[in-house]
């Protein structure tokens, strides 16, 4: 079997590996690592269930090969422990019923967050565009949509999503 | 759902890229992003033998902004373009293309010259591209070479390109501040692959007016003088309003054949391009 060695940051630790080079980013990150908060619905690219932070940036991690992010920092959603703009997305989704299943709520959150940061003044159209990458079979989006709409007010207003947990 | 096996080396030379790609004893492929590879390999539609990957080379990331031309290089990213990478005019035509490809996560790392190199032919690059007069520099064992970008498309999957070659840059001519652009994706859903394009460019400055109509299943289709849909203006001034008739028999006049559905979903991505002027 043809192996690679990679070594790569994932949710600040350090981690090593041989791998074979087909294994994708979602795979190795729930096979190798556990971290089975990632989640697989298509392995195409298009539902957006896998999407994780790879350097910073939102990226689907079923098309990304583990042997490709050698050297990479790579957060999943269970490495946003002190993150506060997180905490207030899953208060948000809490409030406003955003999730039923949860199974797309991982990369809801992580595309969410990265909305939020990026584009401060978006408005629900806006944010329906931008979340068009992940889907859900669930909720019908409105309460996501709500979700994110309310974090953004908040971070506007200066105010925090209530109830403080 | 997961890829046959491959093999997979990361170069951090050109020349080194293309000795592995022109290897005989194996099917190689080059992987920049990997956002339309990785799903042909997910779904085992590719089964190459070795990927090539070529994030590790420099040159392929350049983004050179002259006052005339303009040169990005192959592994540039979507997200990067739609960000405003590329300085002026030009650059807020591209950034505005590069926003409707796929969704945010594709495009932070999905690359100008993947997406060309894997030859979509409803990719909005090879539309927008053709419309703007690039051209795609290829490197390869004999070194560099230059094809326009309107003829880089063979066929649908299949880009005008040697084993051992790859996509280098994307060169293009910088627009002039007075120049007018539209540029229309039918698609159903936001992001997809469009189901037509329709691009005008009206550069008085260096007397253009040039239609692309594009994601026909092959190549896009250039009207090199797009004045005869208009019912007033030219290539110097400001076109009047679109003709739709006049479009319509010039569509079939060049050749683009389809049913009702197809002919009527061009025809008004082309309309609507042409009233974003």
């Amino acid at each position: 079997m043809n192996v690679k060695d990679v070594q790569l940051t994932v949710n600040g630790k350090t981690v090593s590996a041989q791998v074979e080079p087909r294994r994708h980013l979602a795979d190795f990150l729930r096979e190798n690592c556990l971290l089975t908060g990632t989640h697989l619905g298509c392995e195409q690219g298009v539902c957006g269930a896998c999407t994780v932070l790879i350097d910073g940036k939102p990226a689907r991690s079923c098309i990304a090969y583990a042997v490709a992010c050698d050297g990479a920092q790579v957060q999943t959603i269970e490495g946003f422990e002190d993150d506060a703009l997180m905490h207030e997305l899953h208060k948000a989704f809490s409030a406003e019923h955003g999730l039923q299943c949860g199974y797309c709520t991982p990369g809801m959150l992580i595309t969410a967050r990265d909305i939020v940061l990026r584009l401060p003044d978006a408005n629900p159209d806006r944010i329906r565009v931008e979340l068009s990458g992940n889907l859900c079979r669930c909720t019908g989006y409105v309460g996501i949509v709500r979700a994110v709409s309310r974090v953004l007010a908040a971070r506007r207003d200066g105010t925090k999503i209530q109830p403080e947990y | 759902m997961k890829p046959a096996a491959f093999e997979y080396e990361r170069p951090e030379r050109l020349d080194d890229v293309c000795t592995l790609l022109a290897r005989e004893d194996v099917m190689a492929k080059p992987i920049a992003g990997g956002q339309s590879l990785g799903p042909m390999l997910n779904l085992r539609l590719a089964q190459p033998e070795l990927l090539v990957d070529l994030l590790r080379i420099p040159e392929l990331r350049r983004i050179e902004a002259g006052k005339d031309v303009i040169e990005l290089g192959a592994c540039v990213t979507h997200a990067d373009i739609e960000d405003g990478c590329v300085p002026g005019s030009t650059g807020s035509v591209l950034a505005g293309v590069a926003a409707r490809i796929a969704y945010r996560a594709v495009r932070n790392r999905g690359t100008i010259g993947g997406s060309l190199a894997h030859a979509d032919p409803a990719a909005d690059w090879l539309s927008c591209l053709s419309a703007l007069g690039a051209e795609a520099v290829i490197y390869g064992p004999s070194g560099q070479r230059v094809v326009p970008v309107e003829s880089y498309l063979v066929g649908a999957f299949e880009a005008a390109m040697e084993q051992g070659e790859i996509l280098e840059a994307v060169r293009l001519p910088a627009i002039s501040k007075d120049t007018r652009w539209g540029f229309y994706k039918v698609c159903r859903k936001t992001g997809e692959f469009a189901q037509a394009i329709g691009a005008v460019l009206c550069d008085p400055e260096r007397g253009v007016l040039r239609a692309v109509i594009g994601a026909t299943n092959s190549s896009p289709t250039i009207i090199e003088d797009a004045s005869p849909f208009f019912e007033s203006g030219g290539p110097k001034e400001k076109p009047g309003p679109f003709n739709r008739s006049a479009a319509r028999r010039m569509m079939v006049g060049s050749g683009l054949d389809g049913d009702d559905y197809f002919m009527q979903i061009h025809l008004i991505a082309l309309e609507r391009a042409a009233k974003m002027l």
